[in-house]
């Protein structure tokens, strides 16, 4: 039998580009394939704020960067603009 | 009573600015709906070549009886006159027990117009939580987003399902992030769709009677959390999704969609563009 790792992604956007500022919305893939999340199943944020998954043993792997408006766009609003992205590692035994 | 007593007043129509939807639940009288998940039965419901006048659509039929409700005539004059452009319809089936939901999208593709297109979603039965519901987001109606682009976004804090019971209607400007849930019941879950094009300019079409001459007068800024009594507190509310600095933008554009729909180029909400348009020579 090999130990194998297998990779849950988290993504959070948060309020700010501040990593303790609130959770607003979130996404989560599981690579150990014992969960399935899919669009619309939680109405309650997996932590409260980025630095609460920091604390649960999630690895921050990528930090949102700021971007200045486009000129003549500076008052449009588009994409989630702080999504953080973690990482836990799993090992399923296989 | 007629459509013009059904109109929308001032107030409904800065909740529509503000969050992009109006909801009316069971509004559809429970014979209707029998008829129409018959008609969706028999693949009965046929639509129209885009840009035919709503008034020539469905005649003789349940769809057609469900559209000439006093209530659903005062809705789209109020948003798209009274005799709008059908684009397109759809029954959007969700089946058994799903794997999984749609991804969060926008319809059609990016539109950079301050006109809008309603589409009416109609619940023609009952939608319990464990059925799905259409999922949306209040107020993403102004996101710059090529439809699927926002796939990404598994859920958003205020997101509604939309659970109901019969013959209840959603009112979405065009640009409304949404999806379908998961179906995880044993049942096909049923929505009619229906996209209106305005024909007209949408300027006042709701009942402005209750536009005083106080509505926009400039208030104190930053009073702290406020209701939603008047059109200068609902558009100025904030949904719990938006980030710190992007919800106030979200307030700048409501306040020039309420100005596109008033022809009043001077409104404002709390002096937010007052300010930036104070340039004096």
């Amino acid at each position: 039998m090999k130990n194998s790792m297998r990779q849950q992604v988290l993504t959070l956007y948060l309020s700010t580009s501040a990593l303790d500022s609130r959770v607003v919305g979130w996404a989560i893939y599981d690579g150990t394939g014992k969960n399935r999340f899919t669009t619309g199943d939680n109405n309650e944020a997996p932590y409260e704020t980025g630095l609460h998954a920091l604390l649960d043993g999630w690895r921050l792997i990528q930090h949102p960067v700021l971007i200045p408006p486009y000129p003549g766009e500076e008052y449009s609003t588009s994409f989630m603009k702080y999504g953080f992205v973690f990482e836990k590692l799993e090992a399923t035994g296989e | 009573m007629s459509a013009k007593d059904n109109l929308l007043d001032s107030k409904q129509m800065a909740e529509f600015v503000a969050r992009g939807f109006l909801r009316f639940d069971e509004l559809v009288p429970e014979e209707i709906n029998q008829k129409v998940m018959r008609d969706i039965d028999q693949n009965a419901i046929k639509g129209a070549p885009a840009g035919t006048p709503l008034s020539q659509c469905y005649q003789g039929t349940a769809i057609r009886e469900m559209l000439d409700l006093p209530q659903i005539q005062g809705l789209i004059q109020s948003l798209v006159g009274e005799d709008p452009l059908f684009d397109h319809d759809a029954i959007h089936v969700r089946e058994p027990n799903e794997g999984k939901a749609q991804g969060l999208h926008a319809d059609s593709i990016i539109d950079l117009r301050a006109h809008f297109d309603i589409q009416i979603m109609y619940f023609p039965h009952d939608v319990p939580l464990e059925m799905g519901g259409t999922l949306l987001l209040p107020g993403s109606h102004f996101r710059k987003v090529n439809e699927a682009d926002i796939a990404a976004y598994q859920n958003m804090r205020g997101q509604i399902p939309m659970v109901c019971k019969a013959g209840s209607i959603l009112a979405l400007h065009h640009g409304i992030w949404h999806c379908g849930r998961q179906n995880q019941t044993d049942r096909r879950r049923y929505m009619f769709k229906l996209r209106l094009n305005p024909a007209v300019r949408q300027l006042r079409l709701w009942n402005t009677a209750d536009l005083d001459q106080d509505y926009r007068e400039h208030q104190e800024i930053f009073t702290g959390a406020r209701g939603r009594d008047n059109v200068q507190d609902i558009l100025s509310q904030r949904e719990p999704w938006f980030e710190e600095a992007s919800g106030r933008l979200e307030i700048v554009n409501r306040i020039k969609l309420w100005r596109f729909l008033t022809g009043d180029d001077s409104f404002d909400v709390h002096y937010w563009l007052t300010r930036l348009e104070n340039m004096p020579a």
